[in-house]
């Protein structure tokens, strides 16, 4: 096997500039007393490694990163300081010897064994030839979409994607029994309505330009929802940007204005049902006669006799992935955009009940 | 030098995740603490998308090489190079580490919801979230609220 050594193109010069600018931002953070400029920092940590990650060629997680981590993350950790404080106390010093002693200690053990890895960038690295190396060759012949990301993640995949579709769910039906669906906020006095606030020309620039990006915004989420196969994009990012677009309308209009369009029952609902249309599709599979979410089995037996071979793959027609793959993506996209809405509904909802007691 | 250029990468995944675990192990606050895991979460997958790049590669959606960008890719590369490393012609990164990094982010700021979410559970409990306060509180037996 060749010896391979990293290369000093542009490629790594830009790789190493973003990663040290990201560990300027982790010392910032450990250092900040003020809870604000640490989720601040968090966002921009996020935003510099969806760079760092396009540069890695990871199109499709720099999609993610930078509409989680920049995006919906930070809305959800100013709601939660909202509702708690946003200062932090003094650590007196002689606390910081334990867990100093601790990191350094993990820290040494970790780069000792970090000198043993292949360099950046080798092709021969044992995680580069095997599985990756075969989901490569075989995935656009398999599967038949040119997003080999997408072919590995809803099709070879399947199951684990189901799983986590399912502890996303889990997550947002956790945020809504800890802090309830927001109910509060519809019990609350009314706020000022659209029109009153257009009446008094309450936030012009934000309405306007908000009007202007949501439907936008929610044009984009479905372009990523439906591209997934050919380009970067899929049912997380495009649930996610969705998500965002929603939770926009809250921040300008107003929470209660959101819920009348978009009830939190409807959210919740939305929220099981992309996992039940996940699931449903490995059980039509299993009906079929095949595999739980092998999509081959999509459609039965009796549609695929008399075709001309150019539209079968492997004895299946060819439409089984394509179909399979649209339907659990939208699953997907239907639990991931209705969570982040439920989880945004709970902290938000939360908020006029911003108790008297404590520093509130 | 070479060497070091290999493995930067790495160094700074071990610094970026020990500076997670110094922040949730010396803040008493949870918010910082859960600030603390969400860090240390992302170094993880910094280095599992370390670990699948391909030098030279480009994104992992198949690509004819006789197009423009597939030759744009190859024009700086040896012929020899794209044979060992490349598939069908074009070189592209392991896309594997992409798909376990991508659910992982979005699971991840489901579950972070849920530590915000007890976190906003302890103040309205205790009216603090700083971990000494709290179990100052239990001890003179004042306990939690609610």
């Amino acid at each position: 096997m060749p010896s391979f050594a990293t290369p000093l193109d542009a490629n790594t010069i830009v790789d190493i500039a973003l990663l040290a600018m990201l560990a300027v931002i982790v010392v910032a953070v450990a250092r900040t007393r003020s809870l604000l400029t640490a989720i601040i920092l968090t966002s921009v940590y996020s935003f510099i490694s969806a760079v760092w990650l396009v540069v890695m060629d990871a199109a499709d997680v720099s999609f993610t990163e930078a509409v989680v981590g920049a995006g919906v993350s930070t809305i959800i950790a100013l709601g939660a300081i909202l509702l708690t404080r946003s200062e932090c106390s003094r650590i007196p010093w002689r606390e910081t010897l334990l867990p100093l002693l601790l990191v350094t200690v993990t820290g040494g053990l970790l780069v000792y064994a970090a000198l043993d890895l292949p360099s950046l960038g080798d092709p021969s690295a044992p995680a580069n030839i095997y599985v990756g190396r075969l989901y490569l060759q075989h995935a656009e012949h398999d599967i038949g979409t040119p997003n080999i990301v997408t072919a590995v993640l809803s099709s070879y995949r399947g199951f684990d994607t189901l799983g986590e579709t399912t502890v996303i769910f889990a997550a947002g039906l956790g945020v809504a029994l800890l802090l309830g669906f927001g109910e509060r906020a519809l019990q609350d006095t009314p706020r000022p309505s659209m029109a009153k606030m257009a009446e008094s020309g309450q936030h012009v620039v934000l309405r306007v330009s908000a009007k202007m990006l949501i439907p936008m915004i929610s044009i984009y989420a479905f372009y990523v929802q439906f591209h997934g196969d050919l380009g970067p994009g899929g049912g997380f990012q495009a649930g996610v940007i969705m998500a965002v677009a929603i939770i926009l309308h809250a921040l300008v209009f107003g929470l209660q204005e959101t819920m009348e369009s978009i009830p939190p029952q409807l959210a919740r609902g939305l929220s099981a049902f992309g996992v039940l249309l996940y699931a449903g599709v490995g059980v039509v599979n299993l009906t079929n006669g095949g595999n739980f979410l092998d999509y081959d089995h999509l459609f039965p037996r009796i549609f695929e006799e008399g075709l001309p071979d150019s539209h079968l793959v492997g004895g299946h027609h060819i439409w089984g992935q394509h179909f399979g793959i649209l339907a659990i993506e939208l699953g997907v996209f239907l639990t991931v955009a209705s969570t982040m809405v439920t989880i945004f509904y709970a902290f938000a909802g939360r908020a006029p009940d911003l108790s008297p007691h404590g520093e509130g | 030098m070479s060497f070091l250029l290999g493995h930067f990468n790495y160094l700074i995944v071990v610094f970026l995740m020990m500076g997670g675990l110094w922040i949730t192990f010396s803040s008493r606050n949870y918010i910082k603490r859960m600030i603390g895991l969400a860090l240390f979460q992302t170094s993880v997958g910094l280095f599992y998308i370390s670990l699948g790049k391909v030098a030279g590669g480009t994104a992992a959606i198949v690509l004819d090489k006789t197009s423009k960008a597939g030759e744009a890719l190859n024009a700086h590369l040896s012929p020899d190079y794209v044979a060992r490393a490349g598939v069908d012609g074009v070189v592209y990164s392991n896309p594997l580490p992409h798909v376990l990094i991508l659910t992982a982010i979005v699971v991840g700021v489901a579950t972070l919801a849920v530590g915000l979410a007890i976190a906003v559970r302890v103040r309205e409990a205790y009216g603090t979230v700083e971990a000494g306060e709290i179990a100052e509180l239990d001890r003179t037996e004042a306990g939690p609220r609610a």
